[in-house]
């Protein structure tokens, strides 16, 4: 009887997992392509914000949860596009302009959602993604039920890291990207178009962001409340600095993030914290803030970021 | 043909012109918005102007909320002219609150008390900021991201406080107990909220103006600022400066918190500041890093937040409107600034 207690807590345990790292792996992913490319971007946490509130109310309206991921995909993709316009074309400041961008889009997805919902005592929600069992796989003991039973976006997820890996280590696109991030002189030279890659690699960061603020409204919580985020984009830039800037590391940074935050939730919900959780909240941020610290010796961070490119300034 | 040249030099009335058609620019694309929640463009702006700065309650209520504001915005200025990207304000917003109103609820004479928890503020803020600076110059850690990230840290370490060993006893809520009734700062107008906390704040930008136009400590900010290799080699010990314009902003920061918890809310709660520390880099930004025009900044964007509750019960467009309008103010003048670098020129086709 107790062993069957331990395999539920076991398999509910990984299950939670997996689903608190899914929308982090997104938008560290979704950030590393930006910064790899040498763009900062600060928007992520408004990003996040606005493509939940419009994933969500895309979905509210038409009923399709595919349109609505779809929704949230382009919104992101817009906003990176933004981002991409001020700091990669215009050559403004990224940092300030990162905020700027997240000021802006937190504030219109507020805005938006209380002109589309007004204001409701009950939060209208939506009949969210359900978990999808893989044939075969999902009867593996344990790993299973908590890794192959799951909604599709995470095993979208799943996919995405080596798909990261494979687009930025093996394609000639990856290849530019680190070329313009690292150095954007030499890329020039090369006749890799410094502007144009940028561009894109932010947008595509903004594609994955758009993704874990889908996951967020439409999987996690089937409804978009003004906390959704809460941090999470931040955490996101902490996790491509602790994951080296690397597609694996960052993914896995982001599953060791999710497993101290699902170790803290179970602690809180069984009465057995002596210690506050906000402890476990607080540990990636300052183990990101030592780890930089640390590697800063080696410097593993893309040598052009923050740097705008103008092709005139020699 | 249009072609963006570069500048070498800018006209002095740039620094007005450049705000006020950043602000400008806001409103009008912002005015989409009103016309989308189907209210009129004028009449809001207009009610939003009559209840931020239509009669003098108003305008204290405005100063009331401008003041927070204009202590970030001289940290972010302060740190800014020197590079010191200090993304941080608000953590050190809520370390100055924190240790406030520790202070403050210790019991003693009134003004003794208003003393002690400005200097506790100050001195938190102060050593929040200390962190990222010390990080960068000790081992070149990117100060933009560890500033930032230190928010994070600060806001966790204040949950875990009211919520836990701090957690006002009287209270269902998680928040601190109140600062004695005798540190409460004093109202100046009779039946308003304006408190001492908004003339300290009206009072520091002078004198952060003075400090760094006038000072030799302000020079070498922003001789480290402008030019960090001719400030090494003209004898400036450039990480010393770092260090020393993180704690002047730090501590601006930290008085943000001091006034809030001393003027305002007289304890410490999760939402004391609604991202005030980040409206601190709209403000510097507006105000193009100048501590004097850190004050009118701030008070436009005191007004856009106080105004908005008012258009928003008279009109029914959202109040949130104000966070749209801030956030794109930054941007607007992000782009106006592109005016101080280069010049629009017309390239004849011939030539």
């Amino acid at each position: 009887m107790s062993a069957v207690f331990e395999q539920i807590f076991q398999v509910g345990f990984l299950a939670a997992i997996i689903r608190i790292a899914t929308p982090l792996a997104f938008a560290t992913l979704g950030e590393m392509f930006s910064e790899r490319a040498g763009v900062l971007n600060l928007g992520i946490e408004g990003i996040m914000l606005l493509c939940a509130m419009t994933g969500f109310t895309a979905t509210s309206v038409s009923g399709s949860l595919w349109l609505g991921v779809l929704v949230a995909v382009l919104t992101g993709m817009l906003m990176g596009a933004l981002h991409a316009l001020f700091t990669v074309v215009l050559g403004l400041s990224q940092h300030v302009c990162g905020i700027g961008v997240t000021l802006f889009s937190s504030g219109l997805a507020y805005f938006l959602y209380r002109l589309i919902f007004g204001q409701q005592s009950v939060p209208p929600s939506i009949k969210g993604f359900q978990t999808v069992p893989i044939p075969l796989l999902s009867d593996i003991p344990v790993l299973g039920p908590a890794v192959f039973n799951q909604f599709t976006l995470v095993y979208i997820a799943i996919l995405a890291i080596p798909l990261a890996a494979f687009v930025l280590y093996r394609t000639p696109w990856g290849l530019s990207v680190r070329m313009v991030g690292e150095n954007p002189r030499a890329a020039d030279s090369a006749g890799v178009s410094v502007i144009a890659t940028r561009f894109q690699a932010v947008i595509l960061g903004g594609a994955l962001m758009g993704l874990a603020g889908a996951f967020l409204s439409m999987a996690q919580f089937n409804a978009f409340t003004f906390g959704v985020v809460s941090g999470r984009g931040w955490v996101a830039i902490a996790l491509v600095v602790f994951g080296r800037w690397d597609p694996w590391r960052s993914a896995g940074a982001a599953l060791l993030f999710a497993f101290v935050d699902a170790l803290q939730l179970r602690m809180q919900a069984s009465g057995l914290g002596h210690i506050p959780y906000e402890a476990f909240l607080m540990l990636p941020f300052i183990f990101t803030i030592v780890a930089m610290a640390v590697m800063s010796r080696n410097a593993v961070a893309p040598s052009a970021l923050l740097k705008p490119f103008r092709r005139e300034e020699r | 043909m249009f072609r963006l040249e570069a500048r070498s030099s800018t006209p002095a009335w740039f620094n007005l012109a450049l705000p006020l058609l950043a602000i400008a620019a806001t409103l009008v694309l912002c005015s989409g918005l009103i016309a989308l929640a189907g209210a009129g463009v004028l009449e809001s702006y207009g009610v939003m102007f009559t209840a931020s700065l239509g009669d003098s309650y108003a305008i204290t209520e405005t100063l009331v909320r401008a003041a927070p504001m204009i202590f970030t915005g001289l940290a972010v200025a302060v740190a800014f002219r020197a590079k010191f990207w200090n993304i941080g304000a608000e953590g050190q917003l809520l370390a100055g609150a924190v240790a406030s109103c520790f202070v403050g609820a210790i019991p003693m004479p009134g003004p003794l008390a208003m003393l002690l928890m400005a200097l506790a503020g100050a001195a938190a803020g102060a050593l929040v900021a200390l962190v990222p600076a010390t990080l960068r110059v000790k081992f070149k850690v990117d100060d933009v991201v560890s500033s930032l990230l230190l928010n994070s840290v600060i806001y966790y370490a204040l949950m875990a406080l009211i919520e836990g060993p701090w957690k006002d006893s009287f209270s269902g809520y998680p928040i601190s107990p109140p600062i004695e009734d005798s540190a409460n700062f004093p109202v100046l107008i009779e039946g308003t909220r304006l408190h001492l906390g908004v003339i300290v704040a009206l009072i520091a930008a002078p004198l952060i103006w003075f400090l760094i136009v006038r000072t030799t400590l302000g020079f070498r900010i922003r001789v480290t600022g402008e030019n960090p290799e001719a400030a090494r080699y003209g004898g400036i010990h450039v990480e010393r400066v770092l260090l020393s314009t993180a704690l002047l902003s730090g501590a601006l920061a930290g008085m943000a918190g001091v006034g809030e918890v001393g003027g305002v809310h007289f304890q410490v709660m999760s939402d004391i500041s609604p991202g005030y520390g980040y409206s601190g880099i709209v403000v510097a930004m507006l105000a193009r890093l100048n501590p004097l025009g850190v004050v009118p900044a701030a008070i436009f964007l005191a007004a856009v937040m106080t105004g908005a509750e008012a258009m928003s019960r008279a009109t029914g467009v959202p109040a949130f409107l104000s966070d749209v309008i801030q956030g794109t103010a930054l941007l607007a003048m992000l782009v106006a600034l592109l005016f101080t670098a280069y010049r629009i020129r017309r390239v004849g086709a011939t030539s």
